[in-house]
């Protein structure tokens, strides 16, 4: 009786877990479907799933009208740029939150989600004026350095959160065995807290590849990375359906072979270490 | 070498004064017990010898030299915690040397210590094995082998055994004690096990709200018990302590009988009552006994052959000469 009912509920879940699953995952086939289809098919009414003339025109009208590759490397810069430089930065601000807390250490990390909850139009001009000023304008490091700005308030966070789970004492034991703080953080606290800087690596490099506000406002060629290579396809001369979709197949492809094969370290990064 | 001595040392958390000024020596080899209740101090007392705490006031000497403001990878001690605090991304090996690699001791001596603490204490076949495929008594083998290998002034134990089942932490504690036994260095052990603290102590340092309530051997303290408080701390079962009339018999506000010191008979008591519980534990028994008209429950432990009953009425005789007398401030009355 029991196991029936195991069974059955098991069955509903992975169901459910399936309908979740491709549900969210649609808009994403249908794209990369899209991208296969001609002009013609891509706005036919109603629309065809999977038969129709699979055709690779699109890409080949893509590559020739744009320099992929030139975009891709921005993207590849600016997102894993961006995402070092907020690991060094973040790295000694979390570590001395989580090991030598003040009275208003949770204070400060608050304040520093907060800032997440600001609208980003809202700092929009501040920003774009001093991007003229400094000449910094559709530069890679600009966005780069704008990038780790945006995001650095959840690298701290998951930092934080993973140097909190290593218990104390074992850096205790350091100290009693005679290691400087050099030492400690060098062999014992850096070898531990690996995972947990690998998982928010790799969060961090998806959010900056995916990031479009900034990357769009403050580009124009030179340092445009894959959003804007996508943006470019979008315009109000016409409805290019199948070819929007090849560039955008195309400027989502590394990154969702990145996520699929590192699925574990990225699940354990966005659960903050929740799940163990 | 490892004579420690702690002077006017105070330690506050914010505005709460865990240890108000307190004096100690701590002779080179004893092996000292620092014994007390939880939030006794114990802990906080042990840490600021280790220098993981900062004192308020006060100062520290580690064999005469003053040790205040040297930060505890210099002071020479060793440190066994209660969660092993192994390093879980080294295997045993590497834990074992990690002090010495720190110390830049050679290679070949590094090896040598090893092997020689890994004999001692059954590890050689774990060497290679990371601390978490290692069960609770092999870690903390681990962790004493780190300690030992540095040759420290002084081991310092925090609640070692307190993580481990009733028959290895047995084992563990004759091993601990072999081990100072062999070595003669000091040793600091804190515990909040007073059985621990009869069994492997030269010295006792009995502890109360930060205030060291009585220093002195095992047998000092069982005998001779300063105040209520130690009389009913040390000893197992619990020593009975009697108010109201019984006690001014004695001319005092308190009196006090281990249940070791009190005779069982079926007539012809000083006191007599009513058998609640009995605990047969085979080489001895334990009488609870209710209804003596002397307040709480008497507790009274008779040879493992007398066969009382609950509900038996039964009388109770304390040896004259073993009767504790504390007065109205819980001192002892000599």
């Amino acid at each position: 009786m029991a196991r029936s009912i195991n069974t059955q509920r098991k069955l509903i879940n992975t169901l459910a877990a399936w309908a979740i699953g491709l549900l969210i995952f649609f808009p994403i086939l249908w794209t990369i479907l899209t991208s296969f289809k001609t002009e013609a098919t891509a706005i036919s009414d109603p629309p065809v799933f999977l038969a129709f003339d699979w055709t690779l025109e699109n890409y080949t009208a893509v590559l020739e009208r744009s320099n992929y590759a030139r975009f891709l490397w921005n993207s590849v810069i600016i997102a894993g740029g961006s995402t070092l430089l907020g690991i060094i930065v973040a790295v000694p601000a979390a570590w001395s939150m989580a090991f030598v807390p003040s009275k208003r250490t949770k204070d400060i990390l608050l304040w520093m989600l907060s800032t997440k909850m600001l609208p980003a139009v809202g700092v929009l001009y501040p920003i774009y004026l001093i991007f003229i000023k400094m000449g910094l304008l559709d530069t890679k490091i600009g966005l780069t350095i704008v990038l780790m700005l945006i995001n650095l308030p959840i690298i701290v966070w998951m930092l934080y959160t993973y140097f909190k789970e290593i218990p104390g004492e074992i850096l205790e034991a350091a100290r009693m065995d005679g290691a400087t703080l050099r030492q400690e953080l060098f062999y014992i606290l850096t070898p531990m807290a690996i995972p947990g800087i690998a998982s928010t690596l790799l969060l961090n490099v998806i959010l900056a590849w995916n990031e479009a506000f900034w990357t769009l406002n403050l580009t124009a060629a030179k340092a445009a990375p894959l959003t804007a290579f996508i943006a470019s396809y979008s315009s109000p001369e016409g409805l290019f359906y199948a070819k929007l979709s090849a560039a955008s197949t195309m400027a989502i492809a590394p990154i969702l072979i990145l996520g699929w094969f590192s699925q574990k370290q990225l699940v354990s990064g966005l659960t903050f270490g929740a799940v163990k | 070498m490892g004579q420690i001595t702690l002077e006017k040392v105070t330690k506050k958390f914010g505005d709460v004064e865990v240890i108000p000024p307190l004096d100690l020596t701590i002779q080179d080899g004893e092996f000292t017990v620092f014994v007390g209740p939880s939030g006794c101090g114990k802990s906080t007392l042990l840490r600021l010898i280790a220098g993981l705490e900062d004192m308020t006031t006060g100062a520290i000497q580690i064999d005469g030299q003053d040790a205040t403001n040297i930060p505890p990878a210099k002071r020479g001690l060793a440190m066994v915690f209660q969660s092993y605090a192994l390093y879980p991304h080294m295997s045993v090996r590497k834990n074992i040397a990690f002090p010495m690699r720190m110390a830049k001791i050679d290679q070949a001596e590094q090896d040598r210590r090893i092997e020689q603490a890994a004999a001692a204490l059954n590890l050689t076949d774990y060497l290679d094995r990371k601390p978490g495929q290692l069960s609770g008594g092999q870690r903390q083998r681990v962790a004493i082998g780190r300690a030992i290998v540095r040759e420290p002034a002084a081991f310092l134990f925090d609640e070692p055994l307190s993580n481990l089942d009733a028959a290895l932490r047995v084992g563990m504690r004759l091993e601990i004690s072999e081990l100072h036994k062999r070595l003669a260095t000091t040793m600091i052990y804190v515990t909040h096990d007073q059985v621990e603290a009869m069994t492997m102590a030269d010295k006792i340092v009995v502890l109360r709200a930060g205030i060291i309530e009585q220093v002195g051997s095992p047998l000092e303290l069982y005998k001779a018990p300063r105040n209520v408080f130690v009389a009913g701390f040390i000893g197992s079962p619990k020593m009975n302590l009697i108010e109201g009339p019984e006690a001014t018999k004695h001319d005092a506000q308190t009196i006090g009988v281990r249940p070791e010191h009190i005779d069982v008979t079926d007539s012809d008591g000083q006191w007599q009552g009513v058998v609640g519980v009995a605990e047969h534990l085979g080489s001895d028994t334990f009488f609870h006994v209710h209804e003596t008209g002397l307040g709480d429950m008497i507790t009274v432990r008779a040879p493992g052959e007398v066969n009382f009953k609950h509900g038996d009425r039964i009388h109770l005789t304390p040896r004259a000469d073993q009767i504790h007398r504390f007065d109205a401030e819980g001192l002892r009355i000599s």
